[in-house]
């Protein structure tokens, strides 16, 4: 089963549902994979702390053209739809930051004068926190594109019976690779004009991609309502809602899980865990 | 004329609130929203609509059912796991390409032996051209779950250059999105200034380092905000420290308060709402931040 959290609007608590859901869901017995999609600027770790392995070099393939054989006839650059090689009259030019990796120059190429190689432009990390199997991706500061990196934060996947992904804020292409084979989707938001309307951006693409999903409202006592009756005319079923409480913030700021430092909270996450659980058995 | 970009690393740290504050504050400026995956600004400043044109990143294929022949080539090429097998009966398999996981390379349309595939550039989103009641405002939306989010937002940028230029305005303001990859490197390449908005947490600390690698590498001058600074003090200070350090300007520090939010209810930008407590120092961040622009 894969659950991925995530939300329109960045801030507005996945990574303190995505972690605590982790270690909850272990603490009463399920098998636990957390992964953090969000490589752009991953938190995960922060708080679950794991032990890492050594990192991964992860990237995109792009083309290596040998120009022994190369006669610049431009088939490979003239096909590629990201401008990523250029065929001059004596010289063949790559920009790898703007590959893709669809291997069309290698395929299209006469003579087979390209081969592909690896592009780094990110790493992966795997580890536990204690019975919580982590994987993490870093995008290399200046690489623009996440996706690739969060596919090999998914490849890495240990196999056990709860995923929880962790992605990125927004609703392109980063959060789609993330949760587009997912069983469910749980949306965090907050009640406030802001987060109210990337909700509904985040459901639209939620719904578009055919993803089962639920929400949790952060905050929920802040705010106009507006949230909340949204959620019930669309029948967007509300998993639960944290209060805004200043000691969440706060223990989020030093870095620690509010199942350790408000145990307090401890049944509505083991009720939260649950609902997940029952809304993607119904699904499946 | 000067562009001054607002991003964050992580995201909900205030970016939006304070770029609403800051075209209050400024009668020289257009403003660009650069968050075109998860715009919020214009539910403060309510643009008026005057100019509204599609947009096109790039190309996407689509089987045609009538002339697939089942061979699956489509599907073996595909690098994006974009083709799936619609299974039929007795061995006449089709096959079908997901929109949403597309990312118009073209290898199956190109490589097709049945010619199934067509292939032809895909509207990806819509950019506007707006009136503000604190001057003119470029933004856009992007598709839901759409691609191509860092070619939107260099065209928001460049339109909203361009208006500038016509009109003799002195700043673009743009409000960018979270994180450090594709649209966050459209917004922040070649302005003259990032507004780096973080919070006191260890969230914040971290991806602040990450955004402030990625203005360095592209060698983009930069301030720090530090938003809510008294939820915690102690990073507050590592956040201080950390700036100094890496020769970041503390361009300056908002109180938390609760009006951030009562204003963004009632449409308003922070210093609209009221003339005390935070608003004091976002209006206080936009003298450092000005001052840092016209130097």
């Amino acid at each position: 089963m894969k659950v991925a959290i995530a939300s329109g609007k960045g801030g507005t608590g996945k990574t303190t549902v995505a972690t605590n859901v982790a270690r909850v869901a272990a603490d009463s017995g399920h098998s636990v994979a957390y992964l953090d999609c969000d490589v752009e600027a991953p938190n995960g770790h922060i708080f679950l702390r794991p032990e890492l392995g050594a990192a991964t070099p992860v990237g995109t393939l792009i083309p290596k053209v040998d120009e022994a054989e190369c006669t610049y006839c431009g088939a490979c650059s003239e096909f590629c739809q990201y401008g990523a090689i250029a065929s001059l009259e004596k010289v063949i030019l790559v920009f790898p930051e703007l590959c893709h990796g669809c291997g069309g120059c290698s395929m299209v190429c006469p003579l087979e004068a390209i081969t592909e190689v690896l592009h780094e432009t990110g790493q992966i990390e795997v580890g536990s926190a204690g019975s919580v199997a982590f994987v993490h991706g870093l995008l290399n500061v200046g690489q623009a594109m996440s996706p690739p990196v969060i596919k090999a934060v998914k490849r890495a996947c240990p196999p056990v019976d709860f995923v929880i992904l962790d992605a990125p804020p927004g609703t392109s292409c980063p959060v789609v690779e993330s949760v587009r084979d997912c069983d469910y989707v749980v949306l965090v938001t907050e009640p406030t004009p802001f987060g109210l309307n990337d909700l509904k951006l985040a459901v639209e693409m939620v719904r578009t991609l055919g993803v089962p999903f639920g929400a949790v409202i952060n905050r929920s006592d802040i705010g106009d309502g507006l949230t909340q009756s949204y959620c019930e005319q669309e029948g967007i079923a509300v998993l639960a809602e944290i209060p805004d409480d200043r000691r969440i913030a706060q223990a989020y700021s030093r870095g620690e899980m509010i199942c350790d430092a408000l145990p307090e909270y401890r049944a509505l996450l083991d009720d939260l865990v649950r609902k997940i659980i029952r809304n993607v058995e119904e699904k499946l | 004329m000067k562009e001054l970009v607002v991003i964050s690393g992580k995201g909900g740290t205030g970016k939006t609130s304070i770029v609403a504050s800051f075209a209050c504050l400024t009668d020289r400026a257009i403003v660009a929203d650069c968050d075109v995956d998860a715009a919020d600004l214009h539910l403060v400043l309510e643009p008026e609509i005057r100019e509204r044109t599609e947009f096109s990143g790039g190309s996407r294929a689509t089987v045609l059912d009538e002339l697939c022949n089942g061979c699956g080539e489509c599907q073996r090429l595909c690098r994006f796991d974009a083709v799936s097998c619609i299974p039929g009966t007795n061995g006449s398999d089709r096959f079908a390409i997901d929109p949403v996981a597309c990312e118009g390379c073209g290898v199956c349309a190109r490589f097709c032996p049945a010619d199934a595939i067509t292939f032809g550039p895909a509207v990806n989103g819509e950019w506007f051209v707006s009136d503000t009641r604190h001057g003119p405002m470029v933004h856009a939306k992007l598709g839901a779950g759409e691609e191509n989010s860092g070619k939107l937002v260099s065209v928001v940028r460049k339109q909203a250059k361009k208006i500038a230029e016509q009109r003799g305005l002195d700043l673009v303001l743009i409000d960018g999105s979270p994180g450090i990859g594709c649209p966050v490197i459209a917004s922040v390449a070649g302005a003259d200034l990032a507004l780096v908005v973080t919070e006191p947490t260890l969230s914040g600390l971290h991806d602040l380092q990450r955004v402030a690698d990625l203005t360095r590498h592209f060698k983009v001058g930069t301030h720090v905000c530090i938003n809510k600074w008294d939820l915690n003090e102690d990073v507050t200070h590592q956040i201080e420290k950390r700036a100094a350090e890496q020769g970041i300007t503390l361009a300056g520090k908002v109180r938390y308060d609760r009006a951030v939010t009562e204003a963004q209810i009632t449409k308003q930008s922070l210093v609209e709402y009221q003339r005390n407590g935070a608003a004091v120092d976002v209006r206080r961040l936009w003298d450092t931040v000005h001052e840092g622009l016209t130097r």
